[in-house]
């Protein structure tokens, strides 16, 4: 099965509440220098070949889906 | 006769038999709508309530914005309908680009549960203008996911334009500007994260300052019927 990987992350001027605590969990646990950003992965399994077509499709599903363009960016990429 | 006001149920939300109660207590007559219809049963206003649509996967209210009562409520918006998101409705209506900006994990990862004061900054809207302008209120507050974020130039067009509608007295959230609501251009479609449908009885809440947007809508309503 062919696998497409959606990657979705805060943008990069946008407060990331998640990460900022994990960043201070890191702090704490003893690692210095560790700066976290926390966003989502999806897997997409598609029947079939992948085609310009499917990406295509996919990009779209990520702009209005997956991602909220607001506060997110997102990148679509074949995996295997 | 009194204006139908529909109240829309998603599958996980929490609030709204409160949302039709407090229509019913406030003069309107409650409609119940659901989320997989596309029947707005002839309603003049729409609310939709707090809770976690679609357990709040993917984003808050994400979800919730493709249910197919909500092609609905956005042609309808977009027609001048009265539009009220609260909380969860909120969310859903930033993400269904009906109000931009959008609700992130509160600053500091804490989920609010409170009476929180609130500034009235505009009763230029359908669901505000009863309220005079400045009215400081009480409402209740109960969010994981209510920090207020736009882009530089969406915030400052807001503020322009007067389009933020209520405003934090004191900051639970990290929301930007403290902005605790917000309307569109029109003035027709409001949202916040505080929950006015919880402070309309006695038994339950100190403050009753809530009623004053279900009074507004139906002052709003009952004049166009007039004018009509």
């Amino acid at each position: 099965m062919a696998l497409v990987v959606v990657d979705v992350m805060p943008k990069p001027e946008i407060l990331d509440p998640q990460g900022k605590a994990i960043t201070g969990s890191l702090t704490r646990l003893g690692h210095q220098g560790l700066s976290v950003r926390q966003g989502k992965r999806f897997e997409i399994e598609v029947t079939g070949d992948i085609t310009k077509e499917r990406l295509d499709e996919i990009g779209r599903i990520a702009d209005t889906l997956l991602a909220n363009t607001v506060i997110e960016t997102y990148a679509v990429r074949t995996e295997g | 006769m009194a204006p139908r006001i529909g109240v829309v149920t998603f599958p996980g939300s929490l609030d709204d038999q409160d949302a039709l109660r407090a229509v019913r207590l406030c003069g309107g007559e409650p409609v119940s709508l659901w989320h997989a219809s596309d029947e707005l049963r002839d309603v003049a206003a729409v609310i939709l309530p707090g809770g976690f649509s679609y357990g709040d996967y993917l984003r808050c209210g994400a979800i919730s914005r493709f249910a197919p009562i909500m092609s609905e409520v956005i042609s309808a918006a977009n027609r001048g309908m009265p539009v009220l998101g609260i909380c969860n409705g909120f969310q859903v209506l930033c993400e269904s680009h009906l109000l931009p900006g959008a609700l992130m994990r509160n600053e500091g990862m804490r989920f609010v549960c409170r009476t929180q004061q609130l500034r009235v900054e505009s009763n230029d809207t359908v669901w505000t203008c009863d309220f005079a302008p400045g009215e400081l209120i009480d409402i209740a507050i109960k969010h994981g996911e209510g920090n207020f974020r736009a882009d530089p130039d969406t915030l400052t067009r807001l503020e322009a334009e007067g389009q933020v509608v209520f405003r934090y007295i004191g900051n639970p959230n990290g929301s930007l500007n403290d902005i605790a609501g917000i309307t569109n251009e029109r003035g027709n479609v409001v949202g916040l994260m505080p929950h006015p449908e919880h402070n309309v009885d006695p038994l339950v809440a100190d403050s009753l300052d809530g009623r004053m947007f279900f009074q507004s809508v139906l002052t709003f309503l009952q004049a166009t019927q007039v004018a009509g």
